[in-house]
């Protein structure tokens, strides 16, 4: 057994597991927050139930708890896969788990309590965000790590979208939370008024633009091709996007801050880099969709692929309203309304929606070997030589047609041994079959993957040719 | 504006360095092939 395949998959799963748990504490905050805001009486007169305070818990929640977790995860799993090794270091690996957990614990106690920095996305006091720095360092250095490690030449563009994003919370991160400590539990920014709101802002957009768009197209790049089972409509796009979105982000912050202190001129820059962001916004929004071109029915019967759709075009309408919205004269108009807490919520609605679709659903579909029935079929066919891909692929599809959608599924998509797993795990089944796991079929590691690609007498696998 | 003191010289900093890697993964090669990574992403072996 090819010990370099032997992925680390314990963390992927405490991360996906988490995930979903914060997902629905943070929704929920957010549910409750939503309807203190028709009927204030729901605070209960309590302190730590009031808005001003359970607001940040929900944001942080959804973004930090939901949404990051969701990458780790994510990013932990695609680097294994696609550079066909085990992550850098198991215990690094874990310190980032139970790290992260510790952080958003700590959120979940001093938020409600009132201890707050006052910076929106940026709240929690300084001694968690010193711990949000350790494990960031812990994270990038596991992920580059399995990066030079690598025993595959090529980095799937997935991995570029998911290294922007480390490195670009790092750096932000530490900028905007630099403070003074003037007890443990408050501490005053470095920076003053508008400088204050600039460097805020700079953060602020760009910490939720590269967790919620780089990291999530990382997300994109990997799972609606494997979820499609066709590759990428245009990888090319995918370098050129990754490319233009790096090299123009950074400058879009300056658009929340319209109509206030801050020199005209820097807002006009904002809303210029606002504008330039539609076009790699929309690249990454384009090839997702498009991927799935030529197999559109699959929307009929895919509920993962329906998802990632809808989640798409959520994220291409979002992408197309915020430079609208970052143009001055709109923004005249719906500055300080709820049209801007709508947006982000549609734009935070992406994300979810994009994990749901992404990161937990698909996982029963890639952890199970069913894939395989097909994928090993087309291998030979596949080697080098593109153009047949099309033959292979209406193969693919043939065989669903020709049996029927019910035969199809038991016999392309379902494997027998998720009997055995579904009792073997009782009532965490679900749970876990939606999550990938080595240990749930065992000895299923012979195969090589990417080494294996040369082998014309690779695995095959009979079940899908049907008569 | 102290502050743009601080964040023009990161952005430029960070284009360079954007630019700097980009020519040396270019020069590595990492982008001669842009057809085959996207359908190999396929086959990175889902048994497991």
């Amino acid at each position: 057994m090819d010990q370099s395949l032997d992925y680390n998959y314990k963390v992927v799963k405490q991360f996906a597991i988490a995930t979903i748990l914060w997902g629905v504490v943070g929704m929920l905050v957010g549910v409750i927050i939503a309807a203190q805001l028709a009927w204030p009486a729901l605070n209960l007169d309590i302190p730590w139930l009031t808005y001003g305070r359970l607001r940040p818990l929900h944001t942080n929640a959804v973004i930090f708890a939901f949404g990051i977790s969701g990458l780790f995860a994510t990013s932990y799993y695609v680097v294994q896969r696609t550079c066909q090794v085990r992550l850098f270091s198991d215990k690094l690996a874990a310190f980032t788990f139970w790290g992260w957990q510790a952080v958003i614990l700590a959120a979940v106690v001093t938020l409600p309590m009132g201890f707050t920095r006052g910076k929106e996305y940026a709240e929690l006091e300084w001694p968690i965000s010193i711990l949000i720095a350790l494990v960031w360092v812990s994270y990038a250095v596991v992920f580059f790590g399995t990066i030079v490690k690598r025993k595959v030449k090529h980095i799937y563009v997935a991995n570029w979208f998911f290294g922007g994003y480390i490195l670009a919370v790092t750096l932000l991160h530490v900028v905007n939370s630099m403070s003074m400590p003037a007890s443990l539990f408050k501490s005053y920014s470095m920076y003053t008024g508008v400088q204050d709101a600039m460097i805020q802002w700079w953060y602020g957009h760009n910490a939720v633009g590269f967790i919620l768009t780089a990291g999530y197209l990382g997300m994109v790049y990997y799972f609606i091709p494997k979820q499609a089972e066709r590759p990428v409509y245009s990888y090319k796009l995918s370098i050129v996007h990754f490319w233009a979105l790096i090299f123009t982000y950074m400058w879009a912050g300056p658009h929340h801050l319209h109509y206030t202190a801050l020199p005209d001129w820097a807002q006009s820059l904002g809303m210029v880099f606002s504008l330039i962001l539609l076009a790699p916004s929309w690249g990454g929004m384009i090839n997702g969709m498009m991927t799935l071109s030529g197999a559109w029915h699959k929307l009929r019967t895919d509920p993962i692929l329906k998802l990632m759709i809808v989640s798409l075009s959520f994220y291409g309408m979002a992408t197309f309203e915020g430079p609208m919205m970052s143009i001055k004269t709109v923004n005249a108009l719906s500055h300080y309304t709820d049209w801007g807490i709508a947006r982000s919520r549609r734009r935070t609605g992406l994300g979810g929606l994009h994990h749901h679709g992404l990161d937990l659903l698909p996982d029963p579909a890639h952890g199970r070997p069913d894939q395989d029935v097909q994928h090993q079929a087309d291998r030979p066919a596949l080697l080098g030589r593109h153009h047949r891909r099309r033959p292979v692929y209406r193969r693919d599809v043939d065989c669903r047609r020709d049996a029927g959608p019910d035969v199809a599924r038991s016999e392309c998509r379902r494997h027998p041994d998720l009997h055995l797993r579904g009792k073997r795990q009782g009532h965490l089944s679900v749970l876990r079959g939606a999550l990938p796991g080595r240990t749930a079929v065992p000895g299923r590691h012979v195969h090589h993957g990417l080494q294996r690609l040369d082998d014309p007498e690779g695995p095959r696998n009979d079940a899908c040719t049907h008569p | 504006m102290e502050s743009l003191y601080l964040l023009i010289p990161i952005s430029v900093g960070l284009v360079f360095g954007a630019l700097w890697l980009f020519f040396k993964a270019s020069d590595d090669g990492q982008f001669d092939d842009l057809v085959g990574p996207a359908i190999r992403v396929l086959q990175d072996n889902d048994r497991i």
